[in-house]
């Protein structure tokens, strides 16, 4: 554990420190950007967006070799990313745009079209003399072995640019992404605020290639935002949880993939992203599975207890296992299913209940409080004393529940 | 003709000249075509809308109600046709147009409050870099209560009625503080009391003066909440005001043979 704890602290060596600073940098900015896209619903697009890269790098390294040079700037490579990453985006556009296809199926052709064109580019390049072409398959999963600190640097800016481009254009996108025809009724170009999100999306892909790989990116851009929305119900927060969980995993998973030996960096960022996805997912407080779980067992407790007691109040036999379960565990039947003192008590208030609700349903049709008659909730937290009073007077006396009153 | 036009040609004295003044109402379409592929949802439609009145857009299934607002609105593109709105081009007066979706066109699991959502109808007048400060907070909070959802304000949306989400969409409309306002099929689905809730709210729009034109699909209450009428399918088949433009000739011209006769009979229509 201490080689992980060392990394933790920035202590395992140069390289470590800085894959872990951009690590955290670009998952804060994935993790920002991302929740448009998946508040758009349009997170498969972003692979096309990465897929289409390859071809890209493959066509700037063989320029930059062409004009005479080793191939390997950093920032001809990247370029050449964009541009084609872009071609694959409008592609995309394109094809829902002038014909009958929908976007998944545009995804898939331009995806696999520009994979593959860039998949034989790269071998056209393995059988080139000139220029140093070992590790370009890096851009494929992602490689950390030789970062730079010119890579922490395009890291670090294109993640501040990003991320201070999608602060400022949160609220058109959050109106794109909820309700794009009030967005147009507005004046906003639901159109270009709809490029603005891919266009970040491809900064962030872009500035994480090398670090993470075109085809694991996609992870960073959605798997943050996805965490994020278990713990939060309102957009604007959404966008800053998913940076954190983007950047915890960025730094938590670096560190990881430097205290052993053969653990690849970009691979281990998105499972630590993953652990977090599924501790969300079974935990968060309100929307998680464990949460949900709860809500029913509770209110399936609260449906039976009160079936429960209305059958007592009317002298029938209950043969429902958990209703009988309940009721003992109450003390509100004995162990032969007859009914306490304290049982027939609450019976018949139940009871008594009930008929005050039959009476409200009469006197207040169509009002908004037939809605609330759920079967559950006692009338006293809706109506009045007064208004109580007023339905008792039509009720008459109290009647007795099993021969008791 | 278009004898019911709300902005009459003037006629000098000798009955010879026209003198035809500037249009300026709230919204005026001239000769709107869409079409979705080659078959034409809205042909060549006219139609202008009166300022404090309620105006209802009716017709059968498929008749490009929706689509007439929408395209009004720049929502969806044109084939042709002109809109002008307070005498300008659309562009330049948005500002003064509230839009109210179809409740059924978002996803209401959407992560936003109610607040959040009435604050939408500002994001245009703030700008990209401006604050939502505690003013336009309190200005949201008010047409809240104007729909009775004072209450909810910070409700997840998705943990609304039908009704509620109906009235938050009125809400964010009211908070444009707009002159000219457009609802497509705002009591689709919503209970009785959203119902009434909803419409007088419409007609104190109305009655300061406002511009309403809604898409509405129930005929038994036109007549008791609508002052005009624009009966449309595919082509404008009548525009006016109720009393006089709602009857069972216009239906059944507007309808065919989808409303049947009893139904007709039902409305209490003038003759």
């Amino acid at each position: 554990m201490s080689p992980f704890v060392d990394a933790l602290l920035l202590g395992a060596g140069y390289n470590a420190a800085l894959v872990g600073l951009g690590a955290a940098l670009l998952g804060f900015a994935a993790g920002a950007s991302g929740t448009f896209l998946f508040l758009r619903k349009r997170a498969l697009v972003s692979d096309a967006v990465a897929h289409a890269t390859l071809p890209g790098v493959a066509l700037a390294f063989m320029v930059m070799v062409a004009i005479g040079g080793d191939g390997r700037s950093l920032a001809g490579l990247l370029a050449g990313s964009a541009l084609s990453a872009l071609a694959g985006l409008l592609a995309v556009e394109w094809i829902v745009r002038s014909t009958r296809l929908s976007e998944d199926a545009a995804i898939g052709a331009v995806l696999s079209v520009f994979f593959g064109l860039g998949v034989v580019l790269l071998t056209v390049i393995q059988t080139m003399s000139a220029g140093r072409q070992a590790g370009l398959e890096g851009f494929l999963l992602g490689s950390t072995a030789g970062m730079l600190f010119e890579d922490a640097i395009v890291i670090a800016v294109g993640g501040a640019l990003t991320v201070a481009a999608t602060w400022i254009l949160r609220r058109p996108m959050t109106l794109v992404a909820f309700d794009p025809e009030f967005a147009a009724a507005q004046g906003y170009d639901v159109r270009r605020i709809d490029l603005a999100i891919m266009g970040l999306v491809l900064a962030v892909t872009v500035i994480g290639l090398k670090l993470v790989g075109l085809i694991l990116i996609i992870a960073l851009l959605i798997i943050p935002p996805v965490t994020a929305r278990f713990w939060t119900e309102r957009g604007g927060r959404a966008m800053w949880i998913a940076g954190a969980f983007g950047s915890s995993s960025g730094y938590i998973g670096s560190a990881l993939s430097a205290s052993a030996p053969a653990l690849p960096t970009g691979p281990i960022i998105v499972l630590v992203a993953t652990a977090f996805f599924v501790v969300s997912l079974l935990f968060a407080p309100a929307r998680g599975v464990a949460a949900a779980i709860l809500r029913h067992r509770t209110f399936q407790a609260r449906v039976h207890r009160r079936q429960g007691l209305l059958a007592l109040a009317r002298d029938e036999h209950i043969h429902d296992p958990l209703t009988l379960r309940l009721l003992r565990a109450e003390g509100l039947i004995r162990r032969d299913g007859v009914a306490t003192a304290s049982g027939r008590a609450q019976a018949a208030r139940v009871a008594r209940d009930e008929r005050r609700w039959d009476v409200a349903r009469e006197i207040h049709q169509n009002t908004g409080l037939t809605g609330r008659y759920d079967g559950l909730t006692p009338i006293d937290e809706v109506l009045t004393g007064d208004e109580i009073a007023l339905i008792d007077a039509r009720l008459g006396g109290p009647k007795g529940v099993g021969g008791t009153t | 003709m278009r004898n019911e036009h709300a902005y009459p040609a003037l006629v000098a004295e000798d009955g010879a000249s026209v003198v035809k003044l500037p249009e300026k109402g709230p919204l005026d379409i001239r000769g709107l075509t869409v079409a979705y592929g080659d078959k034409p949802a809205v042909f060549s439609v006219d139609a202008s809308f009166a300022p404090g009145a309620l105006t209802a857009i009716v017709g059968p299934n498929g008749a490009g109600k929706s689509t007439l607002l929408k395209a009004a609105l720049g929502i969806i593109p044109a084939l042709s046709g002109e809109i002008s709105s307070f005498g300008m081009p659309l562009d330049s007066v948005r500002d003064r147009i509230a839009y109210v979706p179809q409740r059924a066109s978002v996803d209401w699991d959407f992560p936003a409050s109610v607040l959040d959502v009435v604050l939408m109808g500002l994001y245009h007048r703030v700008g990209l870099l401006g604050r939502l400060s505690g003013a336009s907070k309190a200005h949201a909070q008010a047409c809240l209560h104007r729909v009775g959802m004072a209450d909810f304000q910070d409700r997840q949306i998705g943990k609304l009625s039908g009704g509620q989400q109906q009235r938050v969409f009125l809400a964010r409309a009211l908070a444009q503080d707009a002159d000219l306002y457009l609802l497509d099929e705002p009591f689709a689905g919503v209970d009785a009391a959203t119902e009434r809730a909803i419409i007088d709210v419409l007609k104190e729009l109305k009655r300061s003066g406002e511009a309403v034109v809604a898409v509405h699909h129930d005929l038994a209450t036109v007549e008791t909440y609508f002052d005009r009428v624009l009966m449309l399918n595919v082509r404008r088949i009548a525009e006016g005001p109720v009393t006089t433009t709602f009857n069972a000739e216009t239906l059944s011209a507007t309808y065919g043979g989808r409303l049947a006769a009893t139904h007709i009979d039902h409305l209490t229509l003038a003759t």
